[in-house]
């Protein structure tokens, strides 16, 4: 059943939540009680009556009032992901080489859809359904860690049934198990680890090799040509490290210390632009210089411009997962729990690191990688090597308070 | 208005007046104009009214995601946004108002060309007008974006002519480069927006009989007076309205603040944009929409006063 070296090198309360979640049985994970029912204001019936509900989930929705799971009657799968996040055919946009193996394969209809470009803004969109204990429409989800952690968090993520997934809970790999938001893998897995580093445009730089983000803030070469990344994590998470902080363990100071270092860059000019994916035009074309990057992006650029070049900072870079997860009152819950099992096949990961070139969090990949693209299967970016995992930090989990202020002192820093 | 119009002939309902009750026939003409409002009252009360209802709502409701948001009558959300964001406020209505006053000076000489000197080419630059509509309004302004890129031909060529040099002493520019400064925010806006200044002008142009111009000229006007005295003050529905559609929607525009400006050339609506969907804090959000909506609101009623609308159609 379960290999007895799956836990080597966790630490005990991790090796617990594994087995917990193996095992199945209740929630491993205290339940927050909200503070309900907050009285209405009075007067005003009409306008008051459009409050927001709360966005706790009221009950757990999972063990007690299981919904119907039509998986076996429905051959279906609702599927929303990022942009650009799954391999798509050369010759062909509109096929996709393991999705549709996947789907002749298991005989499941995969309804793919690309329309989640920031956590914040989806979470936004799903929460009213969350909230009110509908169904989304969708059974599987990729949301960053954080966003994950607040679905699981609030009981709206459906626990993941061990039994479907043998693949994905044998080649997960060990240092992915060891997540502080999902502990044990009991709601979500990896569909990829993301890595914010700093990169640089040799040639715009003349040839400087820029190597940490106050390089990036002060350096009065690089004035105007400087980008960062507008996912406050990525952001902030590599400027505190810069900073000699903990980005899993700072307090409110240091989070104020790290916006006024950036701040005094964007009041000096130094700073272009706050960027999503959009930077990796400008990095090409050398109107940005250096700048905050995800390490995938830096590797497709790197494919057509040798110029563009990566530096993990000293003070480490700033790792994070992609998670999976199945939202609450999902329809298709063991058509979702196919799919992740298919994709931790070893030769299916390598297919879709080789395309996206994100980090591939499954183990034998590597291996299997080296059989498509030997270049790739060393590239420490997708598959990294000791030296990139030591330097690799989390970014701390935030309550949702907190989220919200350090959202909200981040948004007034990129001007908005 | 016209006299024939109080002696229309009357409608059908009407057309027999000896058979009928002299007061039927007077009460179903009565009903046809609200039958004809109907589909636009029921669409605007739809998507217009009612998310305006909630929006006001939520504008003073507080709490958060968490606990939930609560109607509590909090109107200092409303002061809070304009303190916090009174400078994307100014920098709203001030490039807007620049990039109207230049969609002005290009698209009136552009207007008035078309209607009265491009003979049988009309048709056709009539149709250039308006053909940037056939791409997105987003891949026109990330077109910009090349064009403006600091190693292309346009910044050179600007900079050897030592151009960027007035745009950086009159703080248009910086560092010798157009993108993410606010010029090239205001050039976004005043291309994106040209359009909606021309037809206006163009039609309020067009619409001036050719034989004014010759009586004026019969009676020894010079060209520059004819234009003062005759065409311009004809044109001026044109022109209001032309600002007006270039105004309105340049204040409360995003997109070309997001793509070409730096973070100190955001507006209003990439604040707004930000607190919705990222801070998720929708009372502040929908304070700020209500002020933006109101601030336009009162520059628009202000502008019509001293413009007069009589004529505007």
């Amino acid at each position: 059943m379960i290999p007895t070296d799956l836990f080597d090198g966790m630490s005990e309360p991790v090796r617990k939540a594994w087995e917990r979640s193996l095992t199945s049985g209740r929630a491993a994970m205290s339940r927050r009680r909200m503070l309900q029912g907050t009285s209405l204001a009075a007067g005003g019936a009409l306008l008051a009556a459009c409050g927001i509900p709360p966005a706790e989930g009221g009950d757990d929705g999972q063990d007690k009032e299981k919904p119907r799971d039509l998986s076996d009657k429905e051959k279906v799968l609702n599927f929303a992901n990022w942009p650009l996040y799954v391999d798509v055919d050369d010759d062909d946009e509109n096929k996709r080489p393991t999705l549709d193996a996947f789907q002749r394969e298991s005989g499941i209809k995969v309804k793919y859809i690309e329309d989640i470009n920031d956590n914040n803004e989806f979470y936004g969109k799903i929460k009213p359904q969350l909230a009110a204990g509908q169904d989304t429409g969708r059974d599987l989800i990729c949301l960053s860690d954080w966003m994950a952690g607040r679905l699981i968090k609030h009981g709206w993520a459906r626990r993941l049934n061990p039994a479907n997934l043998p693949n994905a809970v044998a080649n997960l790999e060990n240092r992915f198990r060891n997540a502080a938001h999902d502990p044990g893998r009991q709601f979500s897995y990896p569909w990829a680890g993301t890595a914010a580093v700093i990169a640089y445009n040799k040639k715009a730089t003349k040839g400087k090799v820029v190597k940490s983000v106050t390089q990036l803030l002060e350096d009065d070469s690089l004035k105007g040509k400087v980008s960062m990344l507008t996912e406050m994590h990525d952001t902030m998470g590599l400027t505190l490290l810069d900073m000699g902080k903990d980005s899993a363990d700072f307090s409110d100071d240091d989070y104020s210390a790290a916006i006024a270092k950036i701040q005094k860059a964007v009041d000096s000019r130094q700073i272009r632009r706050f960027t999503g994916n959009d930077y990796m035009d400008e990095l090409n074309s050398g109107d940005i210089a250096a700048c905050v990057a995800w390490a995938g992006d830096v590797v497709q650029l790197q494919f057509d411009n040798p110029d563009v070049q990566f530096y993990l900072p000293d003070n480490g870079y700033l790792f994070g997962t992609d998670d999976l997860l199945v939202p609450a009152k999902a329809k298709h819950q063991k058509n979702a729990e196919t799919l992740i099992n298919y994709y931790y096949q070893p030769k299916v990961a390598a297919e879709l690191a080789a395309w996206v070139n994100y980090i591939c969090p499954v183990v034998g990949a590597k291996e299997e990688l080296a059989k498509i693209d030997k270049e790739l299967a060393q590239d420490p970016l997708i598959v990294p090597d000791a030296k990139m995992i030591a330097k690799g930090h989390n970014f701390r989990q935030l309550s949702e308070k907190e989220e919200t202020r350090y959202e909200d002192q981040f948004a007034k820093l990129i001007g908005a | 208005m016209s006299p024939a119009l109080t002696t229309a002939p009357p409608p059908p309902g009407a057309a027999a007046p000896a058979e009928a009750p002299p007061a039927a026939p007077e009460r179903r003409p009565r009903l046809t104009p609200y039958w004809l409002l109907l589909p636009a009252g029921i669409w605007l009360a739809v998507f217009f009214v009612a998310p305006l209802f909630y929006q006001a709502s939520t504008s003073v409701q507080t709490g958060s995601l968490e606990e939930g948001y609560q109607v509590t009558w909090h109107f200092a959300t409303y002061w809070e946004a304009l303190q916090d964001y009174g400078p994307h406020f100014l920098r709203s209505f001030l490039y807007a108002a620049v990039a109207t006053a230049l969609c002005l000076l290009i698209g009136y000489p552009l207007a008035y060309m078309i209607a009265f000197r491009a003979g049988r080419w009309r048709g056709l630059l009539l149709v250039m007008v308006i053909a940037p509509f056939f791409t997105s309004f987003l891949i026109r302004t990330l077109a910009w974006k090349s064009i403006l890129s600091d190693s292309g031909p346009v910044v050179s060529a600007l900079n050897s002519l030592h151009l960027l040099d007035v745009t950086s002493w009159l703080g248009l520019t910086a560092d010798d480069r157009v993108l993410a400064t606010p010029l090239a925010v205001i050039c976004g806006l005043t291309y994106n927006f040209l359009p909606f200044m021309v037809l206006p002008l163009y039609s309020s142009l067009e619409r001036i009989d050719p034989a004014l111009h010759e009586a004026s000229r019969d009676l020894y006007a010079k060209p520059s007076t004819t234009f003062r005295r005759v065409t311009f003050p004809l044109s001026l529905p044109g022109v209001v309205a032309g600002t007006l559609l270039t105004f309105i929607p340049a204040s409360g525009d995003y997109i070309n603040a997001q793509l070409l400006g730096s973070p100190r050339e955001q507006m209003v609506g990439n604040a707004i944009q930000k607190q919705f969907l990222n801070v998720l804090d929708y009372p502040t959000a929908a304070a700020m929409s209500f002020i933006l909506m109101a601030l336009i609101l009162v520059m628009v009623t202000l502008y019509m006063r001293r413009a007069g609308t009589e004529d505007l159609v």
